[in-house]
């Protein structure tokens, strides 16, 4: 055991120190793309919480990550707001937005779960439009670059603003690996492997999964709040079915119930979408097709492969 | 002192009564059986102990407290022990992690769940295997990883719903040297269809007919009695 | 325009909205009821059949009322055709296990949606209607406290619209009979029924998947079709009536026939006078938070019986 961890500890180390480097030696380009696949990847560890270790298939993330991103703009550009309060706020939103959905759409399951989720991300969706006197719609608002600070550090500037990523991807991986390495990691992975006996071995089932839908919604929002500071946009796109569907798509190209599948399925993803973009506006296509690949013959996804064939003691 | 006792449980479906104002005590320490032809609500009675089924009426006490409106895994959490009738473990999980989820809900130290673990699995005969998938394990090994479950959980009282069901001979003689093991310090309810095994284990055995309690005593005068006899003949199901 | 009249006017544009929800919305039904899988490519497949539809219009050129009528006809075989592939190439190949049926449908929803945009391209083009006389409609008035009748400019309904109601309610009436009445529709119920047994009976589970699956995408496309001289086709334009569909059948009670049936009447007629009200979107978060409830506190929809 202690010897997995070991190994454990010099990968995910040795993850973060790569990241870390890769900041003095990418070409800019790549640079702002790699910042935007961190906290990206943050979404997908948040949502690979719920999904790949509790069991629990939402539809409805982007209601959580728009939560993060909107509570965080709004607090800026309705309050005046400074940008390190206005983080926290989107981050304390987004995961009451989680507590509260998920209390609702824990009552059901399966099929119903991914429905209900859906549904109230649409309705969240619709919300933003409906209030686009102050969310101006599709449209969306910039946060000014003067408000993209914080104590002094300017999140507009590319090497700061990659920094600044690093951290909250730093953050997610330490939580998720904290996790999964503890007791209510644990149970998770007991209620997704067999609901019933983790329930008949005295787990209150309901409590585990509301507090990982807790952490996996803040995780979202924390990767939401992070976008609107790091990159100034905040758009009605983001609570759109699409980004509840992309962590989705992350999660299972990296290998769902993997520490390091998110990060892996995001980068993979966001560049195979980055070059077909330039071929073609169809590049949604890529999606499509990946995600009927990976269901018919890799279910278990890239890192969950991996593990399967040859790194058993992966977490 | 009681540590199990059920008043006037009933459960209907659909207007029919599977269980009918049952009573029940069940001492300290005791192994008890219940017994009785298919059909006669045992499954019913037990999931109404254990919290899986909700009763239509009657009160269900446990080590003292009223426990009828509990879920089951608050009565799991109190001390009630449960293994499933049909084999239900983590097959994904390794066979030692299996055990260690139902040792960590009371235990929070590394080194205290590795040990009840490690006698848990010592008792059952899968020391040697605990690094296996338990989905890889034989039918009959799973059930005893399910009874390791079980007294890695260190219940006052232990329910197994038909253990030796599915069982090879030597599986079942297994079993009994456990069921010895634990005689005293552990509370013991047990659904049996093994008329053998019921007649060496248990204390105490309780006949079950039709939803109602039709006959209680020890084994020999289980054995002996007529009302039983005309249950089992009756109900189609003679002893096995 | 009085009250009374717009009111009317509201009414009958829900009456042809709610016509052709009921149709798609029947097609996501038999689907989730035979096969219980939830298919969230539907409306792609209505897409697809308003796409075809001007695609095989512009084809034969000719008469307007031609062109539709072959469209009408082979656009649903189409797509039909396609779905009855989409089904034994994918749905087959997963064993139709529902979350996963989910996620692979939600892969076919964009390749369906993303080929068209590359070869049908971004715009959003008309289809002529094969008729289209418009029916000016009378309101009563009082007039001296005499009722008399008159015509409020701008109270008028196309003739084709009144076609598609008309059109729509036939095809209802078709299936309900093709599953009460024929051999097909036995097969289909007993698979609901008991796949198992029905597999155990000798039923051919895995054709009656298919031709459930393919009737379902052929129900969608046929209510394109009637739309599509109304609406225009578009790329995206399956995101709506999958939207509606969801609604109508998880309030109607997941799958069964008659409750959609009833919804689709219920949330196309509303949609059309709720938006004389409110704004649309506005209707729209209500509606979704309504399914969304429903599904919370009342799974078994709200014209559904409870079990037990």
């Amino acid at each position: 055991m202690t010897a997995d961890m070991r190994k454990s500890l010099l990968l995910h180390g040795g993850v973060l120190l790569g990241l870390l480097a890769l900041q003095y030696v990418l070409p800019a380009y790549h640079h702002g793309n790699l910042a935007r696949v961190m906290v990206l990847a943050s979404y997908a560890m948040g949502y690979n919480l719920l999904f790949g270790y509790t069991g629990l298939l939402s539809l409805g993330h982007a209601l959580f990550f728009a939560a993060g991103l909107y509570g965080t703009g709004l607090a800026i550009s309705q309050f005046g707001v400074s940008a390190g309060v206005a983080l926290a706020v989107g981050v304390l939103f987004g995961t009451l937005v989680g507590i509260v959905i998920g209390a609702l759409a824990l009552r059901t399951e399966g099929v119903a779960f991914m429905i209900v989720t859906l549904m109230f991300a649409q309705a969240g969706y619709l919300t933003i439009l409906y209030f686009g006197q102050y969310t101006r719609g599709d449209e969306g608002f910039v946060i000014a670059l003067a408000d993209r600070n914080i104590s002094g550090w300017d999140l507009s500037d590319p090497s700061v603003r990659y920094f600044a990523a690093f951290i909250v991807f730093s953050a997610a991986l330490l939580m998720c690996l904290t996790v999964v390495k503890s007791r209510f990691g644990k149970v998770l992975i007991a209620i997704r492997e067999n609901e019933e006996r983790a329930r008949m071995l005295g787990y209150n089932v309901d409590r585990f999964k509301l507090a990982a839908i807790g952490l996996s919604a803040s995780l979202a929002a924390l990767s939401g709040a992070a976008y609107g500071v790091l990159f100034g946009y905040v758009g009605a796109s983001f609570a759109s079915v699409q980004y509840s569907i992309l962590p989705l798509l992350w999660v299972l190209l990296g290998g769902a119930g993997t520490v390091l599948g998110p990060l892996v399925g995001t980068l993979f993803m966001f560049y195979l979408i980055d070059l077909s973009s330039g071929i073609t506006t169809a590049y949604m296509l890529i999606a499509g097709v990946v995600l009927v690949f990976l269901t018919l013959f890799a279910p278990q996804g890239l890192m969950g492969e991996l593990r399967r064939r040859a790194i058993r003691w992966l977490p | 002192m009681n540590i199990l006792s059920a008043r006037g449980l009933t459960k209907n479906f659909n207007g029919l009564s599977a269980v009918d104002n049952v009573c029940l005590d069940v001492p300290h320490g005791q192994v008890r059986a219940l017994i009785g032809p298919n059909g006669a609500g045992k499954t019913t009675l037990v999931g109404m102990l254990s919290g899986r089924v909700t009763p239509s009426s009657g009160s269900i006490t446990f080590d003292g407290r009223e426990v009828t409106s509990w879920p089951s895994h608050k009565r799991i959490a109190a001390g009630v022990g449960y293994t499933f009738q049909i084999t239900s473990i983590f097959p994904n999980l390794s066979v030692w992690e299996n055990v260690a989820l139902a040792a960590r809900r009371k235990l929070t130290a590394a080194k205290a769940v590795e040990q009840a673990v490690r006698s848990a699995l010592d008792e059952v005969g899968l020391g040697s295997r605990q690094a296996e998938s338990a989905g890889d394990l034989s039918y009959g090994h799973q059930r005893l990883l399910e009874i390791a479950m079980g007294l890695a959980q260190a219940p006052k009282l232990l329910i197994l719903d038909e253990p030796t069901q599915g069982l090879a001979g030597g599986e079942v003689a297994d079993f009994l040297n456990l069921i010895a093991k634990l005689r005293g310090g552990t509370t013991v309810f047990l659904i049996e269809h093994n008329m053998d095994v019921v007649m060496q284990v248990a204390d105490f055995v309780t006949v079950l007919d039709s939803g109602r309690v039709i006959f209680e005593g020890t084994p020999k005068e289980v054995k002996a009695s007529e009302t039983v006899q005309v249950a089992y003949l009756g109900g189609g199901d003679a002893a096995a | 325009m009085d009250f009374g009249p717009y009111l009317m006017l509201a009414t009958l544009e829900g009456a042809v909205t709610a016509a052709v929800l009921a149709l798609t919305a029947s097609g996501l039904a038999l689907v989730f009821g035979v096969m219980r899988v939830v298919n969230v490519a539907h409306g792609e497949f209505f897409m697809l059949g308003a796409v075809l539809a001007w695609w095989v219009t512009n084809m034969l050129g000719g008469s307007a009322a031609f062109g539709f009528a072959v469209a009408l006809i082979v656009v649903p075989v189409l797509v039909g055709f396609l779905a009855v592939v989409t089904d034994m190439t994918v749905l087959k190949r997963i064993n139709y296990d529902p979350e996963r049926t989910i996620v692979a449908t939600i892969g076919i929803l964009y390749i369906f949606q993303q080929v068209t945009l590359m070869t049908y391209g971004p715009d959003a083009r008309p289809v002529v209607p094969p008729f289209n006389t418009r029916l000016a409609l009378p309101w009563i008035e009082f007039v001296d406290g005499e009722i008399s009748l008159y015509w409020p400019w701008g109270l008028s309904i196309t003739s084709y619209k009144l076609a598609v109601i008309g059109a729509a309610a036939l095809v209802l009436v078709g299936l309900w009979v093709l599953m009460t009445r024929s051999k097909l529709g036995l097969l289909m119920r007993a698979t609901e029924q008991d796949r198992d047994m029905a597999l155990a009976f000798g039923i051919p589970v895995e054709r009656v998947y298919a031709l459930v699956f393919g009737l379902g995408a052929a129900m969608a496309a046929l209510a394109a079709v009637l739309i599509v001289p109304i609406q225009q086709a578009h790329y995206l334009m399956g995101h709506d009536p999958l939207l509606l569909s969801f609604i109508v059948v998880i309030i109607g009670g997941l799958g069964s026939f008659p409750g959609t049936i009833l919804a689709a009447l219920l949330i196309g007629l509303s949609d059309g006078v709720i938006s004389v009200f409110f704004s649309p979107t506005l209707a729209k978060i209500l509606a979704t938070l309504l399914v969304a409830l429903v599904l919370v506190f009342r799974p078994q929809g709200l014209f559904g019986a409870r079990d037990t």
